[in-house]
């Protein structure tokens, strides 16, 4: 009894507590880019996210931590509906973007509007480095070649790629080292200039010098995107985030600035966590 | 939309969204999916309603009965039947022992070097036409059968039914022989993607255990029993359908005879001898009747080889997908 | 007596072990042998006007089989109209929504018509297109290629998509690409390369049948006029050649073996090559 109990307080904790900087400003949806209103998620009989809520504020970074298997991928590729490729995967509660009810979207508008950069850097292996960054617009119709080589130029330097393969957007994309190939998959997404931008430990799969240049580039997109990062690495999360959510089996334990996360925690877990006694 | 707020409360994805393009894809596959069963169907119902006549004349004699005298117009199937199941079990016999044999060299013995080039000749060996094992059988095989080893057989055990009467050369064992050649391919291969998938650990428990090393791969090759049992079925489905390097070397002649040095007829090969001659409709029907019993036997035995290789496959076969 | 159990063992290991080699030894030998023979017996009867002049009638020497190697073109032709899209398709259905009761069956189905023996299909071929038409063409011929060209690539095709790797579906996916457009252009020309393997598998045991075109496609000494009349075809050449009494007719017959022989080997090796570098 007590445990349920517990688990309400935190529902209700991480409602009301939605990050300091943003306090004065809950109740206007607005600036909620995206919301979750107990989202539990399973696949098959396992019950992967329990009662999720949860809202990301616009034009912030928002890391989520855990240890493995504890939901937080789940989560992320669950706001993009990405967990509907995993069949007997059902979930119930809501998710809103804007105000907009995701699962009532088209998955691909939904998808077009949240991008989604993978743990491991996947460019298309038939594509040259233009064709990847391009192929979210060509593929949904745009033809313009004018327009789409200027976007491929802006997507490449917000990645801050352009300089590295101006001359050789014709080779292929996996011919680029790990590094660059995460910097393009991160061209390619914002290419389709989403408003969201959710990343699965974008950077595990890379050496320390790559990773700073992702960290690096985090920062800059989020004076123009709304950004979720799921990271593995507490460093990273402390580095590039505003506000830190922590989760474990399945559950969301704390949501708070991440200052106050990592220098005050409020539940003994992440305490815990943050501190290396367990995951 | 209405929509009940018990539905609404379980989102489901599918009810809410529809994209056009993804929807006309995947009927649009889904129907050239579809047109796989409709094939067998079609077949199936096509060479029934065609054999009507010959079915509704005969009935169930139409298999039991020898006599095939299209002068008469009076058929009966047995001695093809026969020829059918003689003539492949024969090739069973030469191919299984050195299928699996091949199988546990490939897995057990083969340096990794020698593993690919000869996977590949064995690839070669089941891509060669059966007109050209015919054309090679009718003039390379059959003679040397004749002068060799036929002989061979008569003057040791001559005495066995099985083996009397004069070396013709054409007749059941070359068949046999030639089938063999055929069907060892399938089995081979089969058989050693089976063995590869007995777990490591059946093996080295084995050998923990003080067996020698053939030992173990006795345990593997038990362990892969029903794989194997699949291989050899699917082999016996492709010795029942072959049709041209047969006709060319079984000699062709509707009898029932327990030497393998006699000449025989298959249902294949009397399809590819007769159906062009076949001048009366009960002709025609009757041999269509036999298109369709070999049709009938063929996806019987397939489709029990293939359930039983799939039982033993899946587990490392799906293992890698998500 | 316990060793001596032992040393028995041991060399009954030795024993089954050399029969295994053996049998191994065994297998190679009419592999060997077919080709020494073809290409002893065939080199003879090769030349320019076997694959550029008509049959001669029986006692005039010389002429081709130049007829018969474009008839089995186009009857291998007519089976692709047929065999190709209903292959790729189904194949691509199998590896995309073939994850339930109906992709089972279709599956197993598949592989059922593969033991189909190709003489049922020729019967087939002969009672749904040439006792409609009422006379032998090359329709009926390619109709009956085209069936035994289904199963192989569809099972090619759909064991090609599956080598694609995952994560190329999901970052299309997560561009806001409809999954149609993912399919066709990102994860088909990913396995192009081993979808046209399984396609010149089919055409190589097309090419190389005889039994399904006995009573269909039937024979032609001529140059066919069109479509709709009997076609000469290499194979059933062969049939006819090497079962006749005519000694240079024979050698023809062992020259056209050749040459399906050399065609079946060059597109294995093709096939190998092309197999080797999937992921």
């Amino acid at each position: 009894m007590a445990e349920v109990l517990e688990k309400e307080d935190i529902i209700i904790n991480t409602m009301a507590s939605l990050p300091p900087t943003s306090t004065k400003t809950t109740d206007q949806p607005a600036v909620k880019k995206i919301t979750a209103e107990s989202i539990n998620c399973y696949f098959g009989k396992v019950h992967a996210l329990k009662n999720i809520s949860f809202a990301i504020p616009e034009h912030s970074v928002v890391a989520i931590i855990g240890p493995s298997g504890c939901g937080k991928s789940t989560f992320l590729r669950s706001i993009n509906r990405m967990h509907e490729l995993i069949p007997d995967s059902r979930i119930t509660g809501k998710l809103t973007l804007d105000g907009d009810d995701i699962y009532a979207m088209d998955a691909v508008v939904v998808r077009k509007r949240i991008g989604m950069v993978f743990q491991k850097p996947n460019p298309f292996p038939t594509m040259s480095i233009f064709d990847n960054v391009s192929a979210g617009l060509r593929m949904n119709g745009m033809r313009d070649k004018k327009a789409l080589a200027e976007i491929v130029e802006k997507s490449l330097k917000q990645a801050a790629l352009w300089n590295e393969v101006k001359d050789s957007l014709s080779k292929s994309g996996i011919s680029l080292s790990g590094g660059q190939q995460q910097r393009l998959c991160i061209a390619r997404t914002l290419a389709v200039s989403p408003e969201v931008i959710l990343m699965d430990e974008p950077a595990s799969a890379l050496d320390p010098i790559s990773t700073a240049k992702i960290e690096e580039l985090i920062y800059e997109l989020k004076k123009d995107y709304t950004i979720a990062i799921v990271t593995h690495n507490m460093q990273q999360a402390a580095r590039v985030s505003d506000y830190t959510a922590f989760f474990y089996m399945g559950e969301l334990i704390e949501y708070d600035s991440t200052k106050s996360i990592f220098t005050i925690p409020k539940k003994k877990q992440t305490e815990d966590y943050i501190t290396g006694r367990f995951g | 939309m209405d929509v009940s707020p018990e539905l609404q409360k379980t989102v489901s994805p599918k009810s809410f969204s529809w994209n056009f393009g993804d929807t006309v894809f995947k009927y649009l596959t889904q129907f050239f999916a579809s047109l796989v069963l409709l094939m067998i169907l079609l077949m199936a119902y096509e060479m029934y309603a065609s054999s009507s006549l010959s079915i509704q004349k005969f009935g169930w004699s139409f298999l039991t009965s020898s006599e095939w005298d299209p002068v008469m117009d009076k058929y009966g199937a047995l001695p093809f039947i026969y020829g059918t199941l003689v003539s492949s079990l024969l090739a069973l016999v030469i191919a299984l022992p050195l299928g699996i044999g091949i199988a546990v060299f490939l897995v057990e013995l083969a340096p990794k070097w020698l593993e690919r080039p000869f996977s590949f000749t064995v690839e070669l060996l089941a891509g060669i036409p059966s007109i050209v094992y015919g054309l090679w059988g009718f003039f390379i095989m059959v003679p040397w059968l004749r002068s060799t080893v036929e002989p061979f057989f008569s003057k040791h055990v001559g005495f066995i039914p099985l083996f009397e009467g004069a070396p013709y050369g054409v007749g059941m064992m070359a068949a046999g022989v030639i089938l063999s050649i055929m069907i060892l391919p399938i089995i081979a291969s089969i058989s050693r993607d089976v063995l590869k998938a007995v777990p490591i650990s059946q093996k080295e428990a084995a050998l923990a255990l003080g067996s020698t090393r053939w030992e173990a791969t006795r345990i593997g090759l038990s362990y892969s029993r029903s794989g194997i049992i699949g291989a050899t079925i699917l082999g016996l489905g492709r010795a029942l359908g072959e049709t041209m390097a047969v006709t060319m070397v079984i000699g062709n002649r509707p009898v029932i005879k327990a030497s393998l040095l006699e000449p025989g007829y298959t249902m294949a090969s009397v399809l590819a001898n007769e159906f062009t001659e076949a001048t009366s409709e009960m002709y025609i029907s009757a041999l269509i009747e036999i298109a369709l019993v070999l049709f009938v036997v063929a996806l019987l035995v397939n489709a029990s080889a293939r359930l039983l290789v799939w039982s033993f496959t899946r587990n490392s076969d799906t293992g890698g997908r998500l | 007596m316990e060793k001596f159990f032992f040393q028995y063992r041991t060399f009954k290991s030795v024993v089954m072990y050399g029969l295994c080699i053996l049998s191994a030894l065994i297998a190679v030998v009419p592999l060997v042998l077919i080709f020494y023979h073809t290409i002893s017996l065939g080199i003879g009867a090769l030349n320019v006007d076997f694959f550029t002049k008509l049959p001669k009638p029986v006692g005039e020497p010389g002429g081709g089989l130049a007829n018969a190697i474009v008839g089995t073109m186009i009857l291998v032709g007519l089976g692709s109209l047929i065999g190709l899209p209903v292959g790729v398709f189904a194949g691509v259905y199998l590896a995309e929504f073939g994850r339930n009761k109906f992709g089972t069956i279709i599956r197993f189905l598949t592989d059922v018509l593969n033991g189909v023996p190709s003489i049922v299909t020729g019967v087939v071929a002969y009672t749904v297109v040439v006792l409609p038409m009422k006379h032998f063409s090359a329709y009926a011929g390619g109709f009956a290629l085209g069936i035994l060209m289904i199963p192989i690539i569809t099972r090619t095709t759909e064991e090609m998509l599956k080598t694609v790797p995952h994560s190329y579906r999901e970052a299309a996916l997560a561009l806001g690409i409809p999954q149609w457009k993912t399919t066709l252009r990102i994860i088909i020309p990913a396995a192009l390369g081993g979808i046209v393997t399984g396609i010149m598998l089919s055409i190589a045991r097309a090419a190389g049948e005889t039994a399904p075109l006995l009573f269909t496609a039937l024979n032609n000494r001529f140059w066919h006029t069109t479509l709709n009349q009997p076609i000469a075809s290499l194979t059933v050449f062969i049939y006819n050649y090497g079962v006749s009494p005519f000694e240079d007719w024979i050698a023809q017959a062992w020259a056209g073996a050749l040459v399906l022989i050399l065609l079946i080997f060059i597109l294995s090796m093709v096939v190998r090559f092309a197999t080797r570098q999937r992921y």
